[in-house]
């Protein structure tokens, strides 16, 4: 069909579709001609080891997305998960891998909470995890009265190591982007979740186990939050009550950056890798080139509201194209 | 020839009582394709949920290649053989060809799926039914027919011995239609059954080689193609000739054109469209579904916009969005009743406010004026007979269609305007109250209205308009005045023209 719209037409859909990589392109050679050390092999390290905490989460929230859902509580997964398993360590006198294991595991479970209410009762997920975002923050100021929670040493020591050279939180996002990509891309349970999010009734009526998926994207989503809260906690050694606080909106504003849609069906695991290090990218820039603090949080305001108003430019072009079939256009 | 794969024997169906398929015996040959006949409501739809598995027949058996057959949902129809090509189609645009086929089935090696061997079996497919895409096409980039044709893919690869068609041509062009017999035809010589549920009779007697009337449920007429002529289907759906039908128009168009459009386009949608309608005159508006009849009533109400052309009522050009074009007297009856016509869960006293709502919103301190607005319903209701028990506290959704409609009408009544757009106007409501419809649509041409007529049977066309007029593609492909030429309309000749063949 894309034989019968004109040139550029086309030009207009190739730039929607690969919208976050042209700003990508923009903002790289924006900064590297504002200060040349931008583009230093050591800072471009730096800003992917710093987008693994968001773009871990977004991979996760990747699937609950695709699924025409919304997983609001993530920055308080991305807290209490951890914290969890920092008890557990601290209980069991237990190694990072127990602690690692643990909040992957309470993330997951976090998530399977969700699920319930969302799948089991049938309540809207932006309720469901709305409130989930309040009660899981909540349990974890209970169970720390709101004080800092520390870690032992040793789990510092795992957070800032690397392996070849190669930094521990970058492999773990690489990992789990090989993963999630492996998932979506070529298991049956992946090829079920796009279909889903493209039409959740055909889903059921062509077979679909859609329980099933549904409840799986928001235990990934809740497991993935907290793997990466564990991941960033690594690197600090302590968690403050107000860690990953608001950090729901960086995730899902990663995601959609890469290419996400909110109106699910559309996204990939390699598009919330991008867009996550593309919202570090500006970020990690605009404190290079000493741009007022206080401006910082509108730049990035500016960056959501982009991505969003590119999903619906998206959307609104699927429609025309949609209508488009009564007639050929006379060239 | 002989031998039945499927055998349906004193099916019943009720709902709460009521029977929607009753005792109902039917037997479907090998290798032949069964037209299925009858009007909305008719049964249809109910009959094929029961074969389909959607929902289980409340007596009566059904025996498939000789065994009983009784399904519990529709994924024991698909195992056992039956395949149901829906008028909606059941594919998942942001997926591949191979990806739908495969979807609750993919082969898989080393726990992922296999998409060289899915993709070997999916070209197989597409081969045999001479689809030019390769299986990685995401069905996105394929055109309506062509999807139509994986879903029939989709059977093939479960290897269904009986597919059901439902409407299946609705929405594909001509070039397609004949595409979709050519694949029906050679299914049927692989000696796979079909069921073609079809409103359009022509397409019955060339492609079916039996055909099943059904009419309140129960099959009324039923033989092969030979002896079945359009006469004997309609006579045998409607139950009566068709001259009772329609009510007599009671006037004639007046000289004097009351509504004049000029040349309007819009790319992609429509192209330089260009009519009159007279004070007093039905025209009509013929076409199959996707020719641009819809897009076209939405333009002249100013829901869409247009890129050139003009129209004007009276001498007075109207522009600008719907709700001046309200003002300048159009009224629009959509086809979408439920969705767009009325608030469905709102009571019918505040639907048939809704088109004046300017002017009983003058009441004390400027609210609503409940009385004058009970007075407007209660008026349209002896007007209309429209039969409701509480106009104020019941809900339209509580209706009939053929009284929903009514409620569409009275609404833009209250209005008083002057070009009344109605589209496919009795879709969903039953013979009795097409009746009324019809007469209604007669009074408000005797009133003195100009009245757009938009359907896509025919036989409603033929039977209430002055003049039809043709569309295909988004262009007027002929306008049929019986008084000019012939002395009344050729269906051959409207159908050749919505079909874009050439008009002798």
């Amino acid at each position: 069909m894309s034989g019968a719209l004109g040139l550029g037409e086309r030009a207009y859909d190739l730039v929607l579709r690969q919208a976050t990589v042209i700003i990508f392109a923009i903002v790289l050679l924006y900064f590297g001609f504002q200060a040349p050390l931008f583009l230093g092999p050591e800072n471009l390290g730096n800003i992917v080891k710093q987008s693994a905490f968001i773009g871990i989460a977004a991979i996760g929230i990747t699937f609950v997305l695709l699924t025409r859902g919304i997983d609001l509580s993530v920055g308080s997964v991305m807290y209490l998960a951890p914290l969890i398993a920092g008890f557990a360590m601290r209980e069991y006198e237990g190694s990072v891998a127990l602690g690692l294991m643990v909040a992957i595991g309470a993330g997951a479970v976090l998530g399977a909470i969700n699920a319930f209410f969302i799948v089991a009762l049938g309540i809207l997920p932006f309720i469901v995890t709305l409130a989930s975002l309040f009660a899981f923050r909540g349990f974890g100021a209970y169970l720390t009265s709101s004080r800092q929670f520390d870690f032992a040493p040793a789990l510092r020591e795992f957070g800032l190591s690397s392996v070849a050279g190669i930094p521990i939180p970058i492999i773990v996002f690489a990992l789990v982007a090989l993963a999630a990509h492996l998932v979506l891309r070529h298991t049956l349970f992946g090829k079920q979740v796009y279909a889903f999010g493209n039409d959740p009734e055909g889903a059921v009526k062509a077979g679909i186990p859609v329980p099933r998926i549904q409840t799986a994207v928001y235990i990934i989503s809740g497991a993935a939050a907290g793997l990466s809260g564990f991941v960033l906690i690594a690197q600090i050694g302590r968690i403050d009550a107000g860690f990953g606080e608001g950090r729901e909106f960086d995730v899902i504003a990663a995601a959609v950056l890469g290419g996400a849609s909110l109106f699910g069906g559309v996204g990939t695991a390699l598009g919330a890798v991008i867009g996550a290090t593309l919202i570090q990218t500006v970020s990690t820039g605009l404190a290079f080139t000493g741009v007022n603090l206080y401006l910082q949080p509108i730049l990035q305001a500016g960056i959501i509201f982009f991505a969003v108003l590119i999903d619906s430019l998206r959307q609104h072009r699927q429609k025309l194209r949609r209508r488009r079939s009564i007639r050929p256009i006379a060239t | 020839m002989s031998d039945t794969v499927l055998e349906l024997a004193s099916i019943t169906k009720e709902w709460f009582g009521v029977p929607a398929v009753s005792d109902l015996t039917l037997t479907v040959p090998r290798g032949n394709v069964v037209g299925i006949i009858g009007e909305n409501g008719a049964g249809k739809s109910t009959l094929m949920n029961v074969i389909g598995g959607v929902t289980p027949p409340t007596r009566g058996t059904m025996r498939l290649k000789g065994e009983p057959y009784a399904p519990g949902a529709p994924r024991d129809a698909t195992r056992s053989g039956i395949a149901f090509i829906h008028q909606e189609l059941n594919l998942f645009t942001n997926l591949s060809i191979t990806d739908n086929i495969f979807i609750t089935e993919y082969p898989r090696r080393f726990g992922m799926v296999d998409h060289r061997a899915a993709m070997t079996q999916t070209q197989a497919l597409l081969d045999r039914l001479d689809i030019r895409h390769a299986p990685e096409t995401m069905v996105e980039d394929l055109a309506p027919g062509e999807r139509q044709l994986v879903e029939i893919a989709k059977a093939l690869h479960r290897d269904a011995d009986v597919i059901i068609f439902d409407e299946p041509t609705t929405s594909l062009t001509p070039r397609e239609t004949a595409r979709l017999f050519d694949v029906i035809e050679r299914l049927r010589e692989d000696g796979r059954s079909i069921l073609y549920i079809s409103h359009i009779l022509s397409d019955v007697r060339r492609l079916c080689d039996k055909v099943a009337v059904l009419r309140d449920g129960r099959l009324v007429d039923e033989g092969a193609i030979g002896d079945f002529d359009i006469a004997r289907m309609i006579r045998a759906m409607i139950g009566r000739e068709l001259s009772s039908l329609f009510p007599d128009r009671s006037n004639l168009p007046s000289g004097q054109v009351m509504v004049q459009v000029d040349g309007i386009s819009q790319p992609g949608v429509v192209a330089d469209i260009s009519f009159q309608i007279a004070a007093g005159e039905v025209l009509g508006l013929f076409g199959l579904m996707g020719a641009g009849r819809s897009e076209l009533a939405r333009i002249l109400f100013g829901l869409d916009p247009a890129e050139k052309g003009s129209l004007s009522i009276d001498g007075r050009e109207v522009r600008g969005a719907a709700m001046q074009r309200i003002r300048d007297g159009i009224a629009f009856v959509t086809e979408n009743r439920r969705s767009e016509g009325l608030l469905m869960d709102a009571p019918i006293s505040e639907n048939i406010s809704l088109a004046t709502i300017g002017h009983i919103g003058r009441g004390p301190v400027g609210l609503l004026d409940r009385e004058a607005e009970q007075a407007l319903a209660e008026q349209a209701r002896s007007d209309l007979s429209i039969r409701a028990s509480d106009l104020t506290r019941q809900p339209v959704r509580a209706l009939s269609g053929g009284n929903q409609q009514k409620v569409v009408i009275a609404k833009w009544l209250a209005a008083s305007p002057k070009l009344f757009i109605i589209d496919e106007p009795t879709r969903g409501v039953d013979v009795g109250a097409k009746y009324e419809i019809y007469a209604l649509v007669d009074r408000l041409a005797a009133e003195g209205n100009a009245v757009l007529f938009i359907s896509s049977e025919l036989e409603e066309l033929i039977g209430m308009c002055d003049r039809i007029m043709v569309m295909n593609r988004g262009e007027i492909t002929a306008t049929f005045d019986p008084r000019e030429t012939e002395p009344r309309f050729e269906r051959e000749a409207l159908l050749a023209a919505a079909f874009g063949e050439i008009v002798t």
